[in-house]
């Protein structure tokens, strides 16, 4: 029955439109498509973004991982190597610091009015994306797969059950969420 | 609380808005085997505008045959979000054409066209930087952390790194 959704193209893509409605509502809601909210995470002056982010994560991890022990789900692990990772999540920390949305907030900020994650943000990554596109080749054997570890998860590396690993993160994140609190951020 | 009430008001809990998120990301497993993620619609686009000027042979570039240049889940996804906060921001009333965020005119002044040129190329290295890591905030940073996805979490503490340091230096040393 879900292999028959997840084959008919028409109701996916009306499915993703509809998830992304809902998921730019919430993050405009929540105050991540502005972006003074989002420099003032990296400034550790608003924690909004952590705090989203985090119970994101933490909703999402036990209820993903509760559908593929019943069988309802599969995981796709992105695939990932230093050489990829590293610098790529570098370079787009930088991009972070100077735009002040990400991608997926950059798009929310359009929805809300703002003209620079239009013409800047989202003009931009387009761009980026198409230099990357082109420099792709160059940097596929020297740089990108050098490192490889796989499309691996942090369970299947420490060979545990996964829901060990579930706990253990959702303590934790539990104990930053309260710290957080508890200092009045 | 009265629910039409809720539905205007202009911010919700950052924790509420999190579950939601969460629960978002159970149905696009559940009824899309897909996580939700952003950044491969920005790459699918950029290859549709370079696809549009430079004919048919842009399929034939090797990241475009892994990333066609077609509207699928994820871009009609990214069009959706749009969509979605241009609701939320009419209902609660915080939409409005801007082009210089508060914080940052407090910092560097209301040029609209400095700010214009900042975030064009911040959003050049953004661009460069997601697809080289293969993932954004969200499909790194939220699905791919939930999934307990090595690559993920290696690369969400790369994401704050370098945005941490990068806004320091611009906020605290530069201006």
């Amino acid at each position: 029955m879900l292999e028959a959704i997840h084959g008919r193209k028409g109701l996916q893509l009306t499915l993703g439109f509809l998830l992304g409605i809902g998921f730019g509502f919430l993050l405009q809601r929540g105050g991540a498509t502005r972006f003074d909210v989002i420099i003032g995470q990296l400034l550790f002056e608003d924690f909004t973004v952590v705090k989203i982010m985090l119970s994101a994560v933490l909703a999402g991890m036990v209820g993903v991982h509760a559908l593929r022990s019943l069988g309802l789900a599969r995981l796709h692990p992105k695939p990932g190597s230093m050489g990829s990772i590293v610098p790529g999540g570098l370079i787009f920390g930088l991009g972070f610091g100077i735009l002040g949305y990400c991608p997926g907030t950059a798009a929310g900020a359009v929805g809300q009015g703002s003209l620079d994650a239009l013409f800047g943000g989202i003009l931009g990554i387009l761009i980026g994306a198409g230099i990357f596109a082109a420099a792709y080749p160059a940097l596929r054997k020297p740089v990108l797969e050098r490192g490889d570890f796989g499309a691996r998860t942090i369970p299947e590396i420490l060979r545990l059950n996964a829901w060990v690993v579930v706990a253990v993160v959702s303590v934790a994140i539990f104990a930053l969420l309260y710290f957080l609190e508890r200092s009045g951020v | 609380m009265d629910w039409l009430n809720w539905l205007t008001m202009e911010r919700w809990s950052p924790y509420a808005v999190g579950i939601g998120i969460g629960v978002l990301s159970w149905l696009a497993f559940l009824l899309s085997d897909k996580p939700i993620g952003c950044s491969t619609a920005f790459a699918r686009t950029s290859g549709m505008i370079e696809k549009a000027f430079r004919g048919a042979g842009v399929d034939e570039k090797p990241y475009y045959r892994q990333f066609a240049p077609v509207i699928d889940w994820e871009w009609m996804l990214v069009l959706g979000i749009v969509v979605g906060a241009l609701l939320s921001s009419l209902l609660s009333g915080g939409f409005g054409l801007s082009w210089v965020p508060p914080l940052w005119r407090e910092a560097a002044g209301d040029s609209g066209v400095l700010r214009w040129g900042v975030a064009l190329a911040g959003g050049v290295l953004m661009g460069i930087g997601a697809r080289w890591a293969g993932g954004c905030t969200s499909g790194h940073g939220i699905s791919g952390t939930l999934q307990l996805a090595t690559s993920s979490w290696l690369a969400v503490v790369c994401f704050f790194a370098g945005g941490i340091a990068t806004a320091m230096l611009i906020y605290r040393v530069w201006l």
